[in-house]
């Protein structure tokens, strides 16, 4: 007999979120949402997406990979690109201009992995490290393969064509398809190899074949997050696609709990509106404190909650049944 | 619960977001320059000129009565500080007009940021021609400046190297990520080249770099008559200390961007005998300057530098064009602008040329162990 | 073949001041096993302290790097005891945000206007630059120094870690804490003094550094922090002679890149250089191969 799927509390939640989403769209269609606050909610879900990616990585793989904004800048620049020169196809601009943004990201990412992520922890750290600096030496050479890249001086003239729908639409996707994703077969293995490495091969995991998976999918939403990045704020300039970014991206990883998709959207989206928040809010006079705080912030979450918000745990709607606590 | 949590930070920064329209008695200026970061001292001087100017203005009643207010942002001299200094200023302080940047780098998506927006803006220092002119070389109406170009700068460097120092042989060293360092150096290199000059060495560096010992060495082989140098002052600074320590000792010259009071801070006496092109000397004799300087050194305690008087004089343009626009909106303002003719201002008669550029003389000026004097000036007949 | 020459002095110039800071990376990763990435920015204190001591104060140039050595000691002593020892039981990636954050605020909290201001200043010389004449080749009184006090550091350094018995207890530490305990050391004491004499030859390196390319900034410890780390993981994280031999290596490799390829892929052959090697030898030049064990 067939097992009738039951509505649990995740289909609740999904409906409560994409009601709550269309809301804000509503309101920002009626014109009462500034834009500069709808450039926020979008950042926010841009570095949702990012964080994502990383987080199946290093959360759930247990991949320590520094070179994440790497991949966001490939992803930016390429869709940036493709959007530049085939000017004329309208609405399907934005995501084709992602799709080439992410499959360029994953390929690379296939191919740096194949080597590296042979490496173990610390190294492989520094080894992606290293990958994204020389990224970012590519970046600023960008003008001598395509002049409109705009090398070092940065590529202007992006057309702005990520809206909050846009954002909202594909960070559900992502949270739906990761949260599928690790409660999966293939998610226990990932875990499984971020436990032990060893263990997981003994029991006939191939690691490396996982390994790279989890690091192209990943690779892959950093993209996808880099090309609506691209579209949002119009310029792009290498100094942004630099380890400080990519480490931007680990703090809030982290931060919200390494291997919990709820924790890294708490915490994304709590990183772009606060951050982006407070210069708003703070009279200029007291700006340049933003950036001291912000880092005591972290100081002290950690000292006070050193495995991140979440920790490993998920809000109870995101785990399927056999997970729930009764 | 923390879902509820972010649902309230989320409705916060919705509702300042709608709460955000101010009170219409007074007309928003936006100002963007570069008040920390490498080249802090150009923006200071810069916003030190357009504040004197629109202090006048509000002294003498405002503009049709309204007092002009002024959203100063800094750029820390990053493109993106800037753009998004302009988003917020376009977007959240509704401002009608920007005054801004300072830097090349960052007045370029800055334009572009307001010429979408429909926002007029003038630059009072940029001087890369694409501020104001798309890659197809057409105007981006919104957009002015109150400078000269460097397609300009670079004929009076060159003429200059030629003519008066009548070097035959010169290097060039510029930073390749800064559009105007690039391509103040491009301009000089083919005007320099047609006026049979040799180009023995065009070397690029990176905005971080401090060591440029490498570099130097390499240019040192090459054997030039002049190293031309057409970067901001405090990168100058380092290099000309660094091509002394290598015993490199040829003449050196450079653009706009030397004029700092800083340059001899940083650059100590071994940038004394070098020369750079600029917009305006204080020792010119004209009495709009000699009225400018006294004006300047009462409010300041410090005589002004290009920077300051480009700034005084492109606040004084846009204040101009606000007199002409009867409701203050962005699009009789960007009217106004380029209906300018003749205006006085301290560093010339302005009328904006199709391209939203003015048509302005250049001065050489000489650093000696003290500080600057003006050597000659250029006019534009070529 | 002069002008190769004068490169490659260009290059060790670099070289030593990366080894300065370099030294500091492996100590601290050697003996609590965490990448110190405030380390790059007690640099750039060390330098503003030299900056103040020859500036404002007055003190001749070997005081002033005393006095930055030692106020870099303290400053890496007061991190550790605040940020690091409460995070020793926790995962090791706390610790590391931790560094992250301390790094962040070193930054911008010196950038407030009442503490450095986030400004470019000018490294004042507290003497004469000479430049000699050697075979064709130039060489200042500034690399003089550079060379001679990084030396004198780094031999220092070496004979404390070999024949003191604190520098025992440092090699004991890093191999292992419990026995070292075990066998009478104050680990917390010993972990304090790595990173203050981490600390003090940063500092010093930062005065080097302001004095040879005179110009300094709140973040000026980032770039040259990151390739002093990456110095010490060419070279084997963890081993002394190691950070030496790799910050070498980088410092020439980023000079001879520079003016024989371009100038702009500059960092990428730097950095090239070390993901080549971490393939061929994960423990880098001169690291030991770690056995893994089930």
């Amino acid at each position: 007999m067939k097992k009738v799927r039951e509505i649990g509390p995740g289909w609740w939640a999904l409906v409560i979120i994409v009601f709550f989403l269309l809301l804000l769209q509503g309101l920002i269609i009626a014109g009462l949402v500034n834009p500069y606050i709808q450039t926020i909610l979008c950042y926010a879900g841009v570095v949702v997406i990012s964080a994502l990616g990383l987080n199946l990585i290093y959360g759930y793989t247990g991949q320590f990979s520094l070179g994440h904004a790497a991949f966001y800048g490939i992803g930016a620049y390429t869709s940036a690109l493709i959007t530049r020169l085939l000017p004329g196809w309208g609405f399907f601009a934005l995501p084709l201009g992602l799709v080439a943004g992410a499959l360029v990201a994953g390929v690379i990412a296939f191919l740096i992995g194949l080597p590296i992520l042979r490496l173990k922890s610390d190294y492989l750290g520094i080894a992606t490290l290293g990958f994204g600096m020389i990224m970012n030496v590519l970046f600023k050479n960008s003008d001598k393969v395509f002049k409109v890249m705009g090398g070092a001086a940065g590529m202007r003239g992006i057309a702005r064509l990520t809206t909050f729908l846009w954002v909202a639409v594909i960070a559900v996707l992502a949270v739906v398809m990761l949260r599928n994703l690790v409660f999966s077969a293939v998610g226990r293995a990932l875990v499984s190899i971020r436990e032990d490495e060893l263990a997981a091969e003994a029991v006939g995991i191939d690691s490396t074949r996982y390994k790279t998976l989890g690091f192209v999918i990943g690779c892959m939403l950093a993209g996808i997050a880099g090309g609506l990045y691209a579209h949002l704020y119009t310029y792009l300039n290498p100094d942004n696609f630099d380890f400080l970014k990519s480490i931007d991206v680990l703090l809030i990883v982290v931060i919200g709990g390494l291997g919990s998709i709820s924790g890294t959207v708490i915490a994304g989206v709590g990183w772009a509106l606060l951050l982006e928040g407070l210069r708003i809010v703070l009279p200029s006079a007291v700006q340049e404190w933003r950036m001291v705080v912000y880092p005591l912030v972290l100081i002290v979450i950690m000292l006070v909650r050193s495995g991140g918000i979440m920790g490993r745990n998920e809000f109870d709607f995101l785990k399927p049944a056999d997970y729930r606590r009764r | 619960m923390r879902l509820k949590e972010t649902i309230i930070v989320v409705c916060l920064a919705l509702g300042l977001g709608i709460i955000s329209c101010g009170p219409e008695h007074v007309i928003k200026i936006g100002v963007v320059a570069p008040l920390t970061g490498d080249v802090k001292t150009f923006g200071e001087s810069t916003v030190n000129g357009i504040m004197l100017a629109v202090e006048e203005a509000n002294r003498a009643g405002g503009i049709q009565g309204k007092q002009i207010k002024l959203f100063i942002s800094d750029d820390k001299n990053d493109p993106t500080e800037a753009t998004n200094a302009g988003g917020k200023l376009i977007e959240l302080d509704g401002v009608v007009a920007i005054i801004g940047s300072v830097s090349t780098k960052c007045s370029l998506p800055l334009a572009d940021k307001c010429q979408v927006a429909r926002i007029p803006m003038i630059t009072p220092t940029s001087t890369n021609p694409k501020v104001t002119v798309t890659d197809d070389g057409r105007h981006k109406e919104y957009i002015f400046r109150a400078c000269f170009t460097d397609s300009f700068q670079g004929i009076v460097a060159a003429r200059f190297a030629v003519e008066t120092l009548k070097v035959k042989t010169a290097a060039i060293m510029f930073d390749v990520g800064n559009d105007y360092s690039r391509g103040l150096a491009d301009y000089f290199k083919r005007l320099f080249e047609e006026r049979s000059g040799k180009v023995v060495a065009f070397e690029s560096y990176q905005k971080d770099d401090v060591d440029f010992s490498a570099l130097l060495t390499k240019v040192k082989q090459s054997k030039p008559d002049l190293l031309f140098l057409p970067d901001y002052y405090n990168k100058v600074g380092l290099i000309v200390k660094q091509a002394y320590q290598l015993g490199l000792t040829c003449q050196f010259l450079g653009g706009d961007g030397w004029d700092s009071p800083a340059m001899l801070e940083i650059a100590g006496k071994e940038v004394a005998g070098s020369y750079f092109v600029n917009h305006y000397s204080a020792d010119d004799p004209r009495p709009e300057v000699r009225n400018w300087v006294q004006k300047y050194q009462a409010r300041y305690g410090q005589k002004p530098d290009a920077f300051a008087t480009l700034g005084y004089d492109a606040a004084l343009l846009l204040i101009a064009a606000l007199r002409n626009a009867p409701n203050a909106k962005p699009d009789e303002i960007r009217e106004a602008l380029s209906q300018i003719e003749n205006y006085p201002c301290v560093s010339g008669e302005i009328s904006f040329d199709a391209n939203g550029n003015p048509i302005k003389r250049a001065v050489i000026i000489r650093y000696n162990e003290t500080g600057q004097e003006f050597v000659t000036s250029f006019t534009p007949e070529e | 073949m002069t002008y190769f020459l004068q490169q490659l002095i260009n290059g060790l110039q670099l070289g030593f001041v990366y080894a300065l800071i370099a030294l500091g990376y492996t100590m601290v990763y050697g003996i609590v096993r965490l990448i110190n990435f405030a380390h790059g920015d007690v640099f750039m204190v060390g330098a503003y302290l030299g900056f103040f001591a020859i500036a404002s104060w007055r003190l001749p140039f070997p005081v002033a790097i005393v006095v930055a050595m030692v106020g870099c000691a303290l400053l890496g002593v007061l991190i550790e005891r605040l940020a690091y020892k409460p995070l020793r039981r926790a995962p090791r990636i706390s610790s590391l945000i931790t560094a992250i954050g301390v790094s962040l605020f070193l930054e911008y909290f010196t950038s407030l206007k009442f503490v450095f201001g986030p400004y470019f200043r000018a490294y004042p010389r507290p003497f004469a630059v000479r430049t000699y004449e050697l075979a064709g080749i130039t060489i200042s009184n500034i690399q003089i120094i550079v060379f001679g006090v990084a030396l004198v550091l780094m031999v220092a350094l070496t004979l404390f870690v070999n024949r003191t018995k604190t520098g025992l207890a440092m090699r004991a530490v890093s191999f292992d804490h419990q026995t070292a305990a075990l066998m009478g050391i104050n680990v917390n004491n010993v972990i304090s003094i790595t990173f203050g004499i981490g600390a003090a030859l940063a500092g010093a390196g930062g005065v080097l550094y302001g004095i040879a390319y005179p110009q300094i900034n709140p973040f000026m410890g980032i770039m040259p922090g990151l390739k002093a780390f990456v110095a010490a993981v060419l070279g084997g994280i963890g081993i002394i002679p190691g950070a030496m031999l790799g910050a070498v290596i980088m410092g020439v490799v980023e000079k001879l890149t520079e003016v024989y390829i371009s100038s702009t892929l500059r960092d990428a052959g730097a950095f090239a250089i070390l993901i080549i090697v971490l393939l061929v030898r994960p423990s880098g030049l001169l690291g030991k191969k770690q056995k893994e064990k089930v």
